[in-house]
């Protein structure tokens, strides 16, 4: 097998010369995407025979939520990726995102507990969904506060790396875990999940949304990674040049 | 389109208040999250020039 | 490798048996942190009883964790970790000893105590068994994911708060079983279902975060 494709991921230049391109292309798509799906979710879209207008926040809280969750998935990912090749950009990559993941995990909890004062009647339930996710908001505290800590940058990495891992390796467990402990605790009246399937004009433009969170999230994912690609390799005549050519 | 007037859109049906801060606090966070590497790209850069001028000045 | 285990189980004792007193410490602490509860919440039996479930488990959790902080670190100052890296054991089998020496010492002296406190918080006698019993399956858990903090924030000046930041969450499935046990067997209902998750879930501890921690370990000696 040709493995160049690889190794390609190795030299931090090029991986400075490509994204630039790969940003723009992100960056239009998430502009696009979000736009429409923002205009279709709060105006066209119909309204909730139950929830009326309030189920609007759906469409930001599923993106949201979804990335949150697929975001920590990528952390071990690019932890593994880390560890076992030595990938220093897998280690940027890791760093990077635990901030963002941490912000959509954020909006996730604030949406959920905006939408739930209209429907459940409170601002905060402990619902099943709502509890993994602020059990989620405190693991990628933990990354973040762990990268912090450690001054040695590459011992910082793999410790957030194993950190990670961990937690992907509980998050299911955490996960039933806790839908356990709901339906033993409480009544389960505020099932959110049984939901009757959405008719497509409310499903189409979620898709959009969620597609849309997902390029907004490698747009800002590839901004933060080129920065901290020059900031490590400032050294070199090639930053030096990008340096100089750039405001 | 789903809502008659520009006014009916705003009120969300009663909802405004939990509609539009959801959508108002999210897009504030999402525009944090642009903002925050842009801004650090701009100092970093400046920072890097200055580095490299006084070096310039020191050879 | 059977020997070593033996000989590093009755060293690290030996260590341990060394300082009691910072032995008893989690030990008073588990007793305080409960015996602050009926003052804040007030002296009535049946609120006691109700809430002693989560009581109990959370000063077991805080307890366990207090009690880990320093689970490496004078092997990291004195560099017998280095030592540890560079034996021909395995290191990961070498630290699921050290975590067994440290819970015969402070997890299983708390599990001993529980009783006690369980009958002050007005627990009643027949789910004392389900107490000791889900104790004794979960704070082997509790050492051995507090032992991959430990072993993450070794190397660092003040891990104490960073560790618990760490820690914490992966402790909620434990807390949810144990306490879920315990107030199953108050309920009159049969506790085994949730004791036979905890015991999986200390097998798959067990199996699995020795691996983590030597990981965790090496980079922190590593740096």
């Amino acid at each position: 097998m040709n493995w160049t494709w690889f190794h390609k991921w190795g030299s931090p230049k090029w991986f400075y010369e490509m994204s630039g391109a790969w940003l723009k292309g992100f960056a239009i798509a998430a502009c696009v995407l979000l736009a429409a799906g923002l205009v279709w979710a709060l105006a066209i879209a119909p309204e909730d025979y139950q929830q009326g207008n309030s189920f609007r926040i759906i469409y930001i809280h599923v993106p949201a939520a979804f990335l949150a969750q697929s975001c920590y998935l990528m952390l071990a990912i690019a932890g593994i990726i880390g560890l076992v090749w030595k990938m220093k950009l897998a280690d940027v990559a890791l760093q990077c995102a635990a901030p963002i993941g941490a912000s959509m995990t954020f909006i996730a909890l604030l949406t959920g507990a905006v939408w739930g004062k209209p429907t459940w009647g409170a601002w905060w339930v402990w619902d099943a969904r709502l509890t993994s996710m602020l059990i989620l908001l405190f693991l990628y505290f933990g990354v973040i506060a762990l990268s912090q800590a450690i001054s040695n940058r590459d011992s910082a990495a793999k410790a957030c790396a194993v950190l990670s891992i961990v937690g992907v390796i509980n998050l299911p467990i955490i996960k039933y875990s806790v839908e356990w402990w709901n339906t033993l605790h409480q009544p389960a009246t505020f099932k959110i999940t049984e939901k009757p399937a959405m008719p497509m004009e409310m499903w189409l433009p979620l898709l959009i949304m969620v597609l849309g969170f997902y390029c907004f999230f490698a747009t800002v994912l590839l901004m933060r990674m080129r920065l901290e690609v020059l900031k490590r390799e400032s050294r070199t005549r090639w930053v030096r040049n990008e340096v100089e050519a750039s405001r | 389109m789903n809502f008659a007037t520009l006014a009916d859109f705003f009120a969300m049906g009663g909802h405004a208040p939990y509609v539009w801060s959801a959508y108002g606090i999210s897009l504030l966070v999402l525009l944090l999250n642009v903002a925050v590497p842009l801004l650090a790209r701009r100092r970093y850069v400046a920072d890097e020039r200055r580095r490299i001028r006084r070096e310039e000045a020191a050879q | 490798m059977l020997k070593v285990c033996i000989l590093l189980l009755s060293r690290e004792m030996r260590v341990l048996f060394r300082r009691p007193m910072e032995l008893a410490n989690p030990l008073v602490f588990f007793a305080l942190v409960i015996s602050l509860f009926p003052l804040a919440v007030g002296p009535e039996s049946k609120l006691l009883a109700t809430i002693a479930p989560g009581v109990v488990w959370v000063a077991a959790l805080l307890a366990v964790l207090l009690s880990l902080d320093g689970l490496f670190r004078s092997d990291y100052e004195d560099g017998s970790l280095e030592q540890w890296v560079l034996a021909p054991q395995p290191l990961s089998v070498l630290v699921l000893t050290k975590v067994l020496a440290h819970w015969l010492c402070s997890g299983l002296a708390l599990v001993l105590l529980s009783p006690l406190l369980g009958l002050m918080l007005g627990l009643p006698e027949r789910t004392l068994g389900v107490l000791l019993l889900s104790l004794l399956l979960g704070t082997p858990i509790l050492s051995l994911l507090g032992a991959i903090g430990a072993a993450l924030t070794v190397g660092l000046k003040r891990g104490g708060l960073l560790l618990a930041l760490l820690i914490l969450p992966l402790y909620i499935p434990v807390l949810i079983l144990g306490s879920g046990a315990l107030q199953a067997s108050l309920q009159g209902l049969p506790a085994a279902g949730y004791l036979w998750w905890l015991a999986s879930l200390m097998v798959l501890a067990v199996s699995l975060s020795p691996l983590a921690i030597a990981a965790g370990l090496k980079i922190s000696v590593a740096e």
